[in-house]
């Protein structure tokens, strides 16, 4: 039973730490500000999530298990209304979303 | 090495590439962006370090850390663009139509 949490544990915090790196490899590498938030939401749904959990694994039903689900709950909610709310902004002040604006066809 | 090095390795890796990009970032919002994920990943190092050092007393701290980084986010937004922190009915009524 503990090497089964043990495997459990271990490979959620690996593929977190991996969807961590991938999030800000992407959130270097893609092109305007709306494509970066959808970088940045994976570190704060699929890393976050993935390596509480293998921390709640390794906690057991203590204190501990409801802090880090109110710490994964209160994150999953307020990762988008931020995000939302920083795209709102970008818009108001006249970001282009750039790679939207580049697929279209040019009018003659 | 535990697992827990192994998260706090990762995290603090990704941490110095978001890092990155608020220092590089063209515009406000890709700094204000960059730092919003600095945070999450700050909540995330802060959970892991207690485990690390055996105190899971931190998990309070991340927790507290979580909330100040909605607000200071939302804040800076918003600041960005009303440039005023208050409502903006207060003063001039021809400032914007969001």
């Amino acid at each position: 039973m503990e090497l089964v949490l043990d495997v459990l544990s271990w490979s959620s915090i690996i593929s977190g730490g991996a969807f961590c790196i991938i999030g800000a490899i992407g959130l270097i590498r893609l092109p305007d500000v709306f494509c970066r938030m959808h970088s940045a939401s994976i570190i704060d749904t699929m890393g976050l999530g993935l390596i509480l959990f293998g921390l709640a694994l390794q906690t057991g039903f203590t204190l501990g298990l409801a802090k880090l689900a109110m710490i994964f709950l209160f994150i999953l909610f307020t990762s988008p209304t931020g995000t939302h709310a920083l795209a709102c902004a970008a818009l108001y002040s006249g970001v282009n979303p750039e790679a939207a604006t580049k697929s279209k066809p040019k009018k003659p | 090495m535990s697992m827990f090095d192994a998260a706090a390795a990762a995290v603090l890796v990704s941490m110095f590439l978001v890092l990155v990009r608020a220092f590089r970032g063209p515009t406000v919002f890709d700094r204000i962006l960059a730092i919003n994920s600095f945070g999450t990943l700050t909540v995330l190092l802060i959970a892991v370090h207690g485990y690390l050092a055996g105190r899971p007393e931190f998990l309070d701290l991340a927790l507290v850390y979580a909330l100040i980084n909605f607000v200071g986010t939302i804040a800076v937004t918003r600041f960005m663009q009303f440039q005023r922190f208050g409502s903006r009915y207060v003063g001039d009524e021809h400032h914007g139509d969001i």
